[in-house]
């Protein structure tokens, strides 16, 4: 389903579909607009009424005005009560409208394939739920307020007025096609402007994203002439469409103001001949025109601004629907559920690749009694988390199976063959919250001596005790921990789910030895008796597993233990010799 | 704030005719309601068609001038505030160029981006809103009161009851709603986190079966978005029925009361109908005096923030006028006691460290993070400067060398590979802005780059994205020491920038350096003690200080840390066996 291309139109019935449960505001909002504007332009008439009775000295009519005057207040009343009314309720049915909108984009990435997470930037997903929505929302409070009062006022001022004095009337339609065409002249030319003038802002932003991020670079090569060179040239040109844009889009004040006194002038010279003329319109009408001529072009330019904003939001909406409608992860086919895992894990002629054009893995067979211990070897970036992504079913196979415990993994549900692994990443991951939090994770209601327990084991209860407030500490991915210290808190986050096997990163070039030698210590102590697939660095480790699968270039080029790899003197051996023998 | 008025000093001449041009404008916007009011006074009550036709024209010909007159102020505005904002990038830029580290540190990039760029962009709204607003709208305000004057004073002193009252409730509906604001987007900040953890950690997630859990956590903070969001609507709903009550209890007030003044002979009608008018105008002028409230309190935070940067000083001061007279037999890099500490709150990241390098000599220097390893070498091309003792290089203290006469003899290859967008060969002449194409593929080779730059269709022309997007991990590293080696320095210093290598081109690079770069002096920082163990001398740094100085052999039989790091690396067996074939 792709919606991409669908017009302004499709995505309105499709947001108009959000706001469903929220129709009594919309009805609400519907009424508020209609008698709040019909209240505003009843007002000038009234007033024009009251002044008819103020002629001339002597002549004034006070027992006329005074009814008038009461009306006038009760109708202005009335019209401002409608008013927040209406404000009161689009409000409501715009933010729970987001809301919802917000939740379900959301909830789309709980269900989301993984390859849709890993191919997209993340920065981009993040604007869809953050920037994109609040676009919209601006787009829907404008949209929902300012459309229909606009609408109804300039239905309705055409009505009194007709009603009044058509002649009168005429000069004001005829003016209002030029109002029109100014304001669209204006906001093209701005809309053009308006673009380059943000390409240029975001090539600006690079720029120095590139030269401030990196200074210390600029710096040890003297590069700073050449810098301040680059950035001026850019900015020179920001300066040109930047008094472009600006200018363009200042016009719309002046331009406007000039068709409305236009309009003001046109009425004043009409209405004032049309009162000479006998049975022409009195004083009070003609002021009564002079405040619609004043008012008449305000809903126009509001409606041009409110059809922009709308315009901005139908595109982010568009966005947020192309990630709603993204499709899920095949779901579950049976609702079986692994349970008392052995452990015994079998590959059978798998293949595998992440495009169809480049082929990684071919035929791959592999059988893993419980108990063993996989080693996966490679060069950096060849790949090996690709049979992680495998195991853990983020990504199907294309052909082939993969049985745990004899059941084909496509036919168990995929939270209970992923709750029987358990697995700590070389990317750590830390969530915002407790200690306590981060480490129960995987068991909401362990207990605070299991969550000890798990944290002993896993070398990180002497930290976490140094921490300001212990285990109530508020952590998050960038609070200072080192990345050791995270890495171990992943692994007690493990410790304390205990589940059958295992599948782990072993430590990183960023940590320091001692750290290191902790997790190595934590890691084998989990590994004890459990099925485990270990993307290996450790010499020490490669040795004592049952089984290696050495990786290069995103394949599986050999299979076996240490000592027949070396024997066969293939790429296992070349990487082993050059790691540790010295020329 | 006032403290940025310098960069608009080329703009002097906008910046006093623009409002001058947008007063006239105003003026003629009041003259509009008296003319109208003659119409319906002169015109009207004594039949007179030619004085209709007579102040209509004027009333277009006043709105034509005005439109002139708007028009000018809008350009000179635009051309002001532009340029104003390109001033000031252009100073804080070079600005922040000439900054040394230390502040680099403290600000952080993403801060100073944003101050360079949403920042100033502020400030230009600001200046534009000055040039265009501030004259006009406080003046429209005033001048309708004055103009309400003129008609009648009674009848004014509506107009001073109405204003005030106006004022407050803008006043209060900005000052009630801006906190909700702030908490608003402190809460999208929040959903934006939220959003990212689960994007970074969607196979965590998904590993332990807590998508459910995640959605409930998103959902609380999409709720408390909305209640947040709801309350400030209901204050903000106030705003138009309240303005337009009271200013619609104005008119009637004008009418009834005028109609007092009338019944007696000292108003007439038209003018009544000018009142009315006077009054609309003073509430739409208001409202945008409410705009500019909010624009003016934002650019102040924006101004304060700008100016801290443009405040901030070196750190690191350079003696440019120093010659300095190197010792040709002095050791290439001499450390003398160096102390460091980053904020000189008494914490050294460096403690007394002592060593000297000789020329073509290679240093290793190993440690666990935060051991102060890049700290170490961050000293020598003087990013920083030392908190004690000193740093010599050829015999002479780095403070008396210019700064770029210093750091043209040291090739750094940093942490992170950070190359620039343009050509290979933009990125080569860095390091020598005048060096031919073999001189890069003799630098290329050694960087074991050589091999992949051949292979790309454009060779040394092809381009390179920004932050090297369109490259690995490994091929950004080795074109970072490539260039480095185009520079052909005297001292090349490697920290940690081989980590994305594998191990057979990790050796092949340092055997390469060896050969082809014989008289460097060579600094290689690492985590992997393979890596550091052919070094001539290897420094052991633990907490800022050096624990042990010596060759691996040597350290392996003195120094427990150097052991410890080895053991994690090798296994017991592996070290006792290389100790024996020795």
């Amino acid at each position: 389903m792709n919606k991409n291309k669908s017009g302004g139109f499709s995505v309105l019935a499709r947001l108009m579909k959000f706001t469903k449960p929220y129709t009594a505001y919309l009805i609400f909002t519907v009424i508020g607009a209609v008698v709040s504007a019909l209240a505003t332009l009843y007002a000038p008439v009234l007033i024009g009424e009251a002044i008819d009775c103020i002629i001339s000295a002597g002549n004034v009519d006070f027992q006329k005005i005074f009814p008038i005057v009461i009306k006038l207040a009760a109708v202005v009343f009335a019209g401002a009560v409608f008013q927040w009314f209406m404000g009161y309720c689009t409000n409501i049915l715009t933010q729970n409208t987001v809301r919802d909108l917000r939740i379900s984009a959301f909830n789309k990435l709980q269900s989301v394939p993984l390859k849709y997470i890993d191919s997209t930037p993340h920065g981009e997903i993040i604007s869809r739920v953050v920037a994109d929505i609040d676009i919209i929302s601006d787009g829907l409070l404008q949209g929902f307020q300012q459309l229909f009062t606009g609408v109804v006022t300039i239905i309705g001022t055409l009505c009194f007025m007709l009603s009044i004095n058509p002649a009168i009337s005429l000069v004001v339609i005829l003016i209002t096609p030029l109002s029109l065409i100014v304001a669209s002249t204006i906001a093209r030319l701005c809309s053009k402007k308006f673009k380059e003038q943000a390409k240029l802002r975001g090539e600006v932003t690079a720029l120095a994203e590139e030269y401030i991020g990196n200074q210390k670079v600029v710096k040890a090569f003297s590069q700073e002439e050449n810098a301040e060179q680059r950035f001026e040239a850019l900015n020179q040109k920001l300066y040109k469409v930047g008094v472009r844009a600006q200018f363009y889009s200042a016009l719309t004040n002046p331009s406007t103001r000039f068709v409305n006194g236009l309009v003001y002038a046109g009425v004043g010279i009409f209405g004032a001949l049309n009162a000479l003329t006998p049975g022409g319109i009195t004083v009070g009408q003609l002021s009564c025109f002079l405040s619609y001529a004043n008012q008449y072009t305000k809903p126009f330019n509001e409606i041009s601004g409110v059809i922009a904003e709308l315009q901005s939001a139908f595109a982010s909406a568009r966005r947020v629907f192309a990630l709603i409608d993204s499709s899920d992860e095949v779901s579950d086919s049976a609702d079986k559920a692994l349970t008392d895992i052995k452990g015994n894990v079998e590959l059978k002629d798998v293949d595998f690749s992440y495009t169809p054009d480049k082929e990684l893995i071919k035929g791959l067979n592999l059988s893993v009694s419980s108990g063993q211990h996989i080693a996966i070897v490679g060069p950096t970036g060849c790949g090996k988390t690709t049979v992680i992504n495998l195991l853990m079913r983020f990504y199907d196979t294309d052909s082939g199976v993969i049985k745990v415990d004899g059941a084909p993994i496509k036919e168990v549900t995929r939270n209970s063959l992923r709750s029987g692994y358990g697995m700590v990443l070389q990317e750590t991951w830390i969530f915002e919250g407790t200690v306590r939090e981060n480490i129960a994770y995987g068991k909401p209601d362990a207990t605070d001596e299991e969550i000890i327990a798990a944290a002993k084991a896993a070398h990180c209860h002497s930290f976490i005790r140094r921490l300001k407030k212990g285990y109530d500490t508020v952590i998050s991915e960038t609070s200072g921990l080192s990345q050791g210290q995270k890495q171990l808190l992943c692994i007690a986050r493990v410790m304390i789910t205990m589940p059958p096997m295992l599948i782990l990163d072993e430590a990183t070039s960023s940590i320091d030895t001692r750290t290191e030698l902790k997790i190595q210590n934590a890691f084998s102590r989990m590994t004890g008796g459990k099925t485990s697939f270990i993307v290996a660095h450790r010499l020490s480790t490669i040795k004592e597993a049952d089984c290696i699968l050495v990786m290069n270039a995103g394949r599986i080029v050999e299979i076996g233990n240490h000592r027949s790899l070396l024997e066969k003197g293939g790429f296992y051996a070349e990487l082993y010799n050059s790691q540790f023998k010295q020329t | 704030m006032f403290k940025l008025a310098r960069f608009l000093k080329k703009y002097r001449l906008q910046v006093i005719f623009g409002p001058i041009f947008k007063l006239t404008e105003a003026i003629f916007e009041l003259i509009v309601p008296l003319v109208m009011a003659d119409i319906i006074d002169k015109g009207i009550s004594s039949s007179d068609e030619g004085f209709i036709y007579r102040a209509g024209a004027l009333i277009v010909v006043l709105g034509v001038c005005g439109l002139a007159f708007a028009l000018i102020c809008q350009y000179m505005a635009s051309v002001a505030s532009q340029g104003f904002g390109t001033e000031l990038r252009r100073e804080l830029f070079s600005h922040i160029d000439s900054l040394s580290h230390s502040e680099l540190d403290e600000f952080g990039t993403a801060s100073l981006i944003t101050r360079l760029t949403s920042d100033v962009n502020q400030l230009q709204v600001a200046v534009a809103m000055l040039i265009r607003l501030v004259v006009r709208a406080p003046f429209l305000v005033l001048g309708a009161t004055v103009m309400a004057f003129t008609i009648d004073f009674k009848l004014s002193l509506i107009f001073v009851a109405a204003i005030p009252l106006i004022a407050v409730t803008l006043w209060f509906v900005t000052a009630k709603t801006i906190p909700f604001y702030k908490n608003i987007q402190k809460k999208l900040d929040k959903t934006a986190r939220i959003t990212q953890e689960n994007l970074i950690g969607a196979r965590a997630v998904r590993a332990f079966a807590k998508q459910e859990h995640e959605e409930e956590r998103f959902r609380e903070n999409a709720d408390d978005i909305n209640r947040i969001a709801v309350r400030a609507g209901k204050i903000s709903a106030l705003l138009n029925p309240v303005t337009s009550i009271i200013l619609n209890l104005a008119v009637v007030a004008i009418i009834w009361l005028g109609g007092y003044s009338v019944d007696a002979g000292e108003l007439s009608q038209g003018q009544i109908i000018a009142l009315v008018n006077y009054m609309n105008q003073i509430l739409l002028a208001l409202i945008v005096v409410s705009n500019l409230v909010v624009i003016f309190t934002k650019s102040a935070a924006s101004a304060a923030r700008i100016n801290e940067v443009l405040e901030a000083l070196p750190s690191v001061k350079e003696n440019t006028n120093a010659e300095p007279h190197m010792a040709e037999n002095a050791p290439m890099i001499e450390f003398d006691g160096v102390y460091f500490s980053y904020h000189n709150n008494g914490e050294n990241a460096l403690e007394n460290i002592d060593f000297t390098a000789n020329k073509g000599e290679t240093i290793g220097i190993i440690g666990g993070t935060g051991s102060g390893k890049s700290t170490l070498i961050n000293l020598i091309p003087r990013f920083y400067d030392v908190s004690g003792g000193a740093i010599k290089v050829k015999g002479v203290d780095v403070r008396d060398y210019p700064l770029k006469r210093l750091r043209s003899m040291i090739g750094v290859v940093p942490q992170k590979a950070a190359l620039f967008s343009g050509t290979v060969r933009d990125n080569m002449k860095w390091g020598k802005s005048d060096i031919t194409d073999s001189e890069i593929e003799n630098a290329l080779k050694t960087a074991q780059a050589y091999d992949f730059i051949k292979e790309l269709p454009d060779g040394l022309d092809s381009m390179i994205l920004q932050e090297g997007k369109n490259l690995s991990g490994g091929q950004k590293q080795r074109l970072t020491i490539a260039r480095a080696l185009c520079r052909k320095p005297e001292i090349l210093i490697l920290d940690d920038s081989a980590s994305a290598l594998d191990y057979a081109t990790d050796l092949k690079l340092r055997t390469a350096i060896k050969e082809n770069c014989g008289d460097m002096t060579v600094i290689i920082i690492s985590q992997r003690a393979n890596t550091v163990k052919a070094a001539d001398k290897i420094i052991v740094l633990n907490d800022g200080a050096a624990v042990g100085i010596g060759t691996h052999k040597e350290l392996l039989a003195s120094c427990g840390e150097y052991c410890e790091i080895c053991l994690s690396q090798f296994s017991a067996e592996e070290i006792e066996k290389e100790l024996q074939d020795e």
